[in-house]
């Protein structure tokens, strides 16, 4: 699938809605999709990534002991305009963990970003037939496939493309880590973790983050039960059908006694099997299915950490209004002489007697200059505030329609397979009736 | 020579009898040598008049003995050759192949020359100081003669019909009598009378009596008529005529020490029908198993499948623009959950009694193979006895000449009510898993509709989307 050619370049929201046109185009398939650059960026061509393979490792882990590891290959084309031709212009192997690394770096230096999920790092929603082993080869598969779409989905983000770190993910296979860590992004990590998980109140919250929050919430909520749910019904979707197997396999015996009997029995037999086995299609199917809802309930959690990381600006916020507040007061009495706010310095005044006029003098001076100081941050504060809300909010509205996009594109290719299921089990009992008829 | 006394018959509406069998059941009736099958039962027709007579009149009984006249008459026209009414030998002229049979049987199988409509109903829970129990209502309709009247209702409970099969059984040893329902349920029951336990049965009752009904020989039975037009007083005590309880088990020790005789000297056209029976047997019963896990499969599928949808419903509470793509999907859902239903109770109607009584069937047929296999091994002990023990040579070979005319008609009865349960087993378990196949058929069909309507309307309304969007830039 071919995105829509370029906008011109220079506009800051062209590079958003030309994103938004290939992702409502690409970003879903397994075949390498498209991401497309600015000019502000390090290259000029657009690019296919694909994760196209994926391979079991043994190394060394940090405790120097043995360990296995399953390592995938991210190669990445740059593709002429003139020709559609693609180049291979790098490739390289990483394992999960370098992806999530990737992921937290964008984490902490995107925090008004809903930064797209990685796949499951275990097996969840597990059916019984389903192995939650992380070596087993349909879920290295399924996790090949997820981490290929989380690459898409960064490469046509608008701004996440733009990052130096992601390209040098793609590109720089050696000392990439180090580059990472260079930027002095475990620090932030650490204090960033801290924040999220601190509980403070915030006095006026912003109303259109608290109903995102909510609606978070519910999605993670709805999804989860969803997705259970889902996995019980398939075990019991497998059962029925795999019991009808049992029957092909007494038909067969049974037709050796019977002489008018034999053929029809023996040939309803067969279609037996093939109902029973059919089956197991259906289910890996709908197995993808069940990975594009994952997604989104990954991706819940994304959309709360931003309005997590608003409540947190919105604190700090509150918190520096309400210190710069105190210390007018505090300046105010001293000018005048009285006290109606408490402090340290009027107690032991109280107690160990009154302060000279120079001492005083000095308190005002110092705290007119931290006044000044607090008005500036707090000034700065509530740009950055609104900074990021603005950003925020563009992102959530661009997020908001990438979600509707793809759940309602999930939720119809569901509907298709099981159309496809209907019409495979019309065709097998048709053919089975048939059978028992002319026993 | 006569045959075909039978034959004769083709043309009276559905009243046949299969001569030969009936003429075992005289034979061995005036043999009366305490012989532990053949039924030493005083009710065959014909030959009960003296015995009726002995155990207390009443208005029924007489009309009992009016029938059995009746009866006696038919079988005077149906035979040409007088020496059927010739207790002490059966006539080898007699029409017992089973190709007569068969054709005979086939007629009889018509079901527009049915007479005889049994049906059985309204279960009633009866509790006394000593015990609780069902009843059942039976009604019978029919226009036969021998009925004193055109409809009949009774109520029976389930011990009545184990009698009645036991003197099926014993009058007719190597027929293939119907099988009665299971006494208990073994696994799974928690209650012995909860309702689906009762319908089940019900069901079962039903269709025991009606197969009597259709049986070209059992039909006419003359327990079977008490069985459904006795008011209850007169049933218990037409029970208590016949062999006690001390005769029966008396005979059924002999009859095992027997049966081991009998397998050995078997021939070999019943060697392939024990054959058959064995592989018969072990398939029917796991097919059994694999419908009702069939059943139970689905039933937990489709218990999820009532949970599944309402989330969808859930969550488009939530959603603005997903809203009706996910109410669409959980109406879907709900839809083919229905369907489910409907399947299952498809396949509880169609295909699991039908295997089930063939379940039963199967046992009903070992028991008729050594039966069988008793009555010749009776024979081969005479015979034997005869070679040993020189003495009582003249008294032993007339007991063998008896024995061996029961071993043929006994024989001979097996073969063709043989044809007969194979015939109506092969139409039973055909239309048994058509019907099946019809029901999965359907379901799929429903399933499919509901989906490509939900397809069709996304589809609309995500055309008419896409033609909204055209003019803006994006």
């Amino acid at each position: 699938q071919q995105p829509a050619p370029l906008e011109p370049l220079g506009h800051p929201d062209a590079g958003l809605q030309s994103a938004v046109g290939e992702e409502a185009e690409g970003a879903r398939d397994e075949s390498p999709g498209e991401g497309t650059m600015t000019e502000n960026n390090f290259w000029l061509k657009k690019i296919e990534i694909s994760v196209s393979e994926a391979e079991k490792r043994t190394g060394r882990n940090a405790m120097n002991m043995q360990e296995t590891y399953t390592a995938y290959l991210i190669e990445t084309r740059s593709v002429e305009h003139t020709d559609g031709q693609s180049v291979l212009t790098d490739s390289l192997w990483r394992r999960y963990s370098e992806f999530e690394l990737l992921r937290n770096y964008l984490l902490v230096y995107y925090p008004h970003i809903v930064v797209p999920p990685l796949p499951e790092k275990r097996a969840e929603f597990v059916w019984h037939k389903l192995s939650a082993d992380n070596m087993d080869p349909d879920f290295v598969e399924r996790r090949r496939i997820g981490l290929e779409n989380f690459l898409l989905r960064v490469a046509s983000h608008p701004i996440l493309c733009r990052d130096k770190i992601f390209y040098l993910f793609l590109t720089q296979e050696g000392n990439w880590k180090e580059t990472v860590n260079e930027t002095g992004f475990q620090l932030k990590a650490d204090s960033r973790l801290k924040a999220l998980n601190a509980t403070f109140r915030v006095k006026n919250p912003d109303k259109r983050f608290t109903e995102l929050k909510h609606y978070s919430d519910e999605l993670q909520s709805v999804i989860s039960h969803l997705l259970r749910v889902r996995a019980r019904v398939a075990d019991r979707l497998y059962g029925v059908y795999k019991v009808h197997g049992n029957y092909g396999r007494v038909f067969s015996e049974w037709s050796a006694i019977e002489k008018e009997m034999g053929d029809g029995l023996q040939s309803a037999g067969h279609h037996m099997d093939v109902y029973a086995s059919s089956i197991d299609d259906i289910l890996e199917d709908e197995e993808h299915y069940a990975d594009q809802l994952k997604e989104y309930l990954f991706y819940a959690e994304a959309l709360r950490a931003v309005c997590r990381k608003h409540e947190l600006m919105q604190y700090d916020l509150e918190m520096a209004a309400q210190d710069l507040a105190s210390k007018k007061q505090q300046c105010e009495e001293l000018a005048t002489g009285t006290v109606r706010t408490f402090s340290l310095k009027g107690m032991t005044t109280k107690l160990f007697g009154q302060e000279t006029p120079e001492q005083r003098e000095a308190r005002i001076k110092v705290l007119e200059e931290q006044i000044n100081e607090g008005e500036q941050q707090l000034k700065s504060k509530n740009l950055e505030g609104r900074e990021f809300v603005k950003n925020a909010w563009a992102d959530i509205e661009r997020f908001k329609e990438q979600k509707n996009h793809d759940l309602k594109e999930a939720l119809i290719s569901y509907a298709v397979m099981q159309i496809s299921m209907c019409k495979k089990g019309i065709q097998v009992w048709t053919n089975a009736k048939e059978c028992f008829s002319k026993m | 020579m006569g045959t075909l006394g039978g034959a004769g018959l083709a043309a009276a509406a559905g009243r046949e009898r299969t001569v030969g069998m009936e003429g075992d059941r005289l034979a061995s009736q005036a043999r009366s040598s305490g012989l532990p099958a053949g039924g030493a039962t005083g009710e065959s027709p014909g030959v009960d008049a003296p015995l009726l007579g002995g155990s207390g009149s009443s208005a029924l009984l007489q009309a009992e003995v009016l029938d059995l006249d009746e009866d006696e008459d038919d079988l005077e026209v149906f035979s040409k050759d007088a020496s059927l009414m010739d207790m002490n030998s059966f006539s080898p002229m007699m029409p017992t192949s089973p190709l007569s049979m068969i054709n005979q049987v086939k007629f009889e199988d018509e079901p527009d020359l049915k007479d005889l409509f049994i049906t059985v109903d309204e279960p009633e829970s009866h509790v006394t100081t000593i015990e609780t129990f069902i009843t059942y209502r039976i009604i019978t309709k029919t226009s036969r003669g021998e009925f004193d009247s055109s409809e009949f209702e009774v109520r029976r409970r389930y011990q009545d019909f184990l009698w009645l099969k036991g003197k099926l059984e014993e009058a007719h040893p190597t027929l293939i009598i119907p099988p009665l329902p299971e006494k208990f349920i073994v696994k799974g029951m928690v209650e012995r009378f909860n309702d689906d336990f009762i319908e089940t049965r019900r069901k079962a009752l039903q269709k025991f009596l009606n197969r009597i009904a259709d049986h070209p020989t059992l039909t006419f039975n003359e327990d079977f008529k008490v069985f459904l037009t006795a008011q209850a007083w007169e049933l218990s005590s037409h029970k208590k005529q016949g062999p006690g309880l001390l005769s029966r088990m008396g005979q059924t020790v002999r009859a095992v020490a027997l049966s081991m005789r009998g397998v050995k000297s078997r021939p070999e056209e019943f060697m392939e029908m024990n054959n058959f029976i064995e592989i018969f047997s072990q398939k029917i019963n796991l097919i059994d198993k694999i419908s009702q896990r069939i059943y139970k499969e689905e039933r937990e599928y489709s218990d999820e499948m009532r949970e599944y949808g309402p989330i969808h419903l859930l969550w488009s509470a939530s959603e603005e623009d997903l809203a009706d793509t996910l109410k669409g999907v959980a109406s879907c859902i709900d839809k083919c959950c229905k369907a489910t239903e409907k399947r299952m109770a498809g396949l509880s109607e169609a295909l699991l009694p039908v295997v089930h009584e063939y379940v039963l069937y199967s046992e009903m047929l070992m028991g008729v193979m050594k039966r069988r296999d008793q009555i010749q091994a009776e024979l081969d002990s005479k015979v034997e006895a005869l070679m040993y023990k020189k003495a009582d040579a003249d008294l032993l070979t007339e007991e063998i000449g008896k024995l061996e005319d029961k071993v043929e008609c006994a024989n001979n009865a097996l073969k063709a009510d043989w044809e007969r349960w194979k015939h109506n087993m092969q139409n039973d378990i055909k239309s048994a898993f058509t019907e099946a196949a019809e029901e999965n058929i359907h379901y799929y069909e429903q399933c499919l509709a509901t989906w490509e309507s939900f397809l069709a309307s996304q589809t609309d309304l995500h055309m008419e989307e896409t033609s909204e969007d055209k003019p803006e830039a994006h």
